[in-house]
């Protein structure tokens, strides 16, 4: 097992300098820079443009090199743990990702956990009552909750909360609490607003889960040595949360590594709907702007994320279940 | 897998057949017991004709809509929904009717109230003749399924900001947002099964290399790399060209998985009797992939692709809904619900979430229908 970790680490340094290119290429891609877009939108206000700034601007972040060496100031930069600067904000990309990180966090944990409270009671029950009604109606509306795209989902929510509960949902805080400082108001406030994006962002995934949930269990539940159990005698309750049970909440840890990734990312459409302070309508933003060093580093954030996540799991797994071998050829 | 040939065992006829089958089961082909697992699944048997009747909307869109994509009723800008009608207060009518509407200013909001004139009765007709509009681009014509008595309006579903019928464009849209998918996935398929088969055949490094690229590619998180990729579409681009820059930004992750699933079934395909035969037989290597390999693993491709239909659909529908999608004047169910991004409009013209509802019917049908194949893809197990 160490030397399968030690492999996989190896390979991390390869696999993140290619996704360093690759999210460096995208954020190239289209054409011009964040500057010549800046003039232009002063040129069409009608403003005057300082074209002495922007030069120096460009001289400072070394748009005027070829590419190859831009990539090689930043990727330096990114080493010794600086981000770049973002045009737009005229900020440092750490600490306006490190702002809005905290309140990301606190929605992907809280859905997280609304995630896992509804689903694996509901999938055990769906395993162990199959085909009963309850299990019928779990089915139908764990295929709505699939099919249903999370952004409308919160465009539904925010009309039904809108019309008939006259609360205007979008946001985290009401108006008197968003720049407020941290106390118990503040947070009775944002648990009061955080419920629709924990639903709306948990749909999907809770229904995802109970199929799996119920998937693995059935087939757990087939198995030999629940019959030889029973037969020696061990109540059936019992039997089912300390074995069958056990084996089938293997996806969850499985998928564990992949929190990492949510919680920068977070569901960057569904917060641009609900207008939530989280990082991913700022991604978004910088994505729009051409704001490269912002967008840039997100990208390359998340990606390096989701292959630690997707490593983590991997390593928990192994840990966990002892059935699980990595044979080498 | 050796349930992969083309040998039924004999010994489980029962569990293939569907209660009427006719004996013949024992010798039918492959496809045919395919086909009669699949009707078995009821509900993937309705999806698939759901499907059905949705692409034949969208092919005969410009008939079956009642108004052209951009015709603008300037004086009934969100008008509200016309219901269809039978029974009116002189009692039941034989032929379908809507009420005329009427629309006034609120005199402090400036809004635009609408009333339903219950004295005024518009009859809806087939077959009528109303705007005039293109077909499939090639000859003009002005047949349309159905309208009412010229000077009356019929907007089942209501109209948007620009008094457009809505029902119209989500049937024109349909024909964008139920084609994209097809052509994303179609594009997937050709990549995924090209790379895949060459990683899967020649093995060694080759397949290596291949499998630690897709690797890298599937760290990348998907949305932010769709949303990264839309956005270096240039502006200057035409409608057509960005509706293809779009579906091969989707299809650019999507084929990842395909190539993964090919590689696996031809790795152990290899290794099967069949192949051994074929190649003692001094069948070439071309020949011997895609005349024997090949077709024995089609249904699980075709599975696969069923599947990844509905996650393009949705993915267009989230970038055009952020604007980073297709652009007006093409119309998409995602364009059309860019209007309902404001929570005041959805409020005072709740019907502007219509399109919400074309999707997840789409979606749903899509995944239902490849339940339904994933069963009947394998028609010799249980």
């Amino acid at each position: 097992m160490f030397a399968l970790i030690v492999h996989r680490v190896f390979w991390l340094v390869p696999t993140l300098l290619v996704i360093s290119i690759i999210s460096f290429v995208i954020i190239q891609l289209p054409p011009g820079d964040y500057l010549t877009s800046y003039i232009a939108a002063l040129e069409e206000t009608g403003q005057t443009v300082d074209y002495e700034r922007v030069e120096a601007l460009r001289q400072r972040y070394h748009l005027d090199r070829p590419m190859s060496l831009q990539y090689l100031y930043w990727m330096g930069g990114i080493v010794q743990g600086d981000l770049g600067m973002s045009f737009e904000w005229n900020r440092p990309v750490r600490d306006l990702i490190g702002e809005r990180l905290m309140l990301t966090m606190v929605i992907s944990i809280s859905t997280l956990l609304f995630t896992w409270a509804l689903a694996i009671p509901i999938g055990i029950y769906s395993a162990v009552r199959q085909y009963s009604w309850g299990d019928y109606t779990f089915t139908f509306v764990g295929f709505i909750g699939l099919a249903t795209p999370n952004f409308l989902l919160a465009l539904i929510f925010m009309y039904v909360g809108f019309t008939f509960f006259d609360v205007s949902p979008g946001g985290l805080f009401s108006e008197q609490y968003e720049d407020a400082p941290w106390s118990i108001g503040k947070f009775a406030d944002l648990m009061r607003h955080i419920w629709i994006p924990v639903i709306v962002i948990g749909t999907a995934g809770t229904a995802g889960l109970i199929r799996v949930m119920r998937g693995n269990l059935l087939d757990e539940l087939q198995k030999q040595y629940v019959i030889t159990a029973r037969a020696k005698g061990l109540p059936y309750w019992k039997l089912l949360f300390k074995y069958p049970v056990r084996v089938a909440l293997n996806p969850l840890i499985s998928t564990i590594g992949w929190l990492l990734p949510t919680i920068i990312g977070g569901e960057i459409i569904v917060s641009v709907v609900l207008g939530l302070p989280t990082t991913g309508p700022l991604l978004l933003n910088a994505l729009m702007n051409q704001d490269m060093f912002l967008a840039g580093s997100m990208v390359m954030v998340l990606a390096l994320l989701t292959v630690i996540g997707t490593l983590l799991s991997d390593i928990l797994l192994l840990w966990l279940d002892p059935r699980i071998r990595y044979e080498k050829k | 897998m050796t349930d992969e040939k083309q040998q039924p065992d004999p010994k489980e006829p029962e569990s293939v057949a569907s209660p009427e089958a006719p004996p013949d089961v024992l010798t039918a082909s492959q496809w045919k017991l395919m086909w009669w697992k699949f009707r078995k699944h009821k509900l993937a048997v309705w999806a698939g004709f759901l499907l059905l009747v949705l692409y034949f909307v969208a092919a005969f869109c410009e008939f079956l809509a009642p108004y052209p994509l951009d015709y603008r009723d300037v004086d009934y800008a969100y008008a509200p929904p016309q219901p269809i009608r039978l029974v009116s207060e002189d009692g039941i009518h034989l032929r379908p009717f809507v009420y005329a509407i009427e629309g006034e200013r609120h005199p402090e909001t400036r809004r635009k109230i609408y009333t339903e004139n219950t004295d005024e009765r518009l009859t809806v007709r087939f077959f009528v003749r109303g705007e005039s509009y293109r077909f499939w681009g090639l000859f003009e014509t002005d047949w349309h399924l159905f309208g009412v008595e010229d000077g009356g309006t019929v907007h089942l579903l209501g109209t948007d900001s620009l008094g457009r019928d809505l029902l119209s464009r989500i049937l024109y849209g349909s024909r964008i947002s139920l084609t994209i998918g097809l052509v994303g996935v179609t594009m997937s398929f050709v990549l995924g099964l090209a790379i895949g088969a060459i990683s899967g055949f020649y093995g060694g490094w080759i397949d290596n290399l291949i499998q630690r690229f897709i690797e890298i590619i599937q760290s990348f998180p998907s949305i932010p790399l769709w949303m990264a990729l839309a956005a270096a579409l240039p502006d200057t681009w035409s409608p057509l060209q960005i509706y293809f820059g779009i579906t091969v930004v989707l299809s650019l992750i999507g084929w990842t998985g395909l190539a993964r699933q090919v590689r696996g079934k031809i790795l152990s395909l290899r290794e099967e009797d069949f192949t051994t035969a074929a190649v003692l037989g001094g069948t070439g290597q071309w020949r011997i992939m895609w005349r024997h390999l090949l077709p024995s693993f089609m249904s699980h491709i075709i599975v696969s692709l069923t599947l990844a239909v509905p996650t393009m659909i949705l993915a267009e529908t989230a970038l055009s809904f952020l604007g980073l999608g297709l652009q007006p004047p093409v119309t998409s169910w995602g364009v059309l619900l860019t209007e309902a991004q404001n929570v005041q409009a959805v409020a005072a013209q709740p019907w502007l979430l219509t399109p919400v509802f074309f999707v997840i019917i789409a979606v749903l049908a899509f995944n239902f229908l490849g339940d339904g194949l994933r069963d009947a893809a394998d028609p010799y197990s249980k």
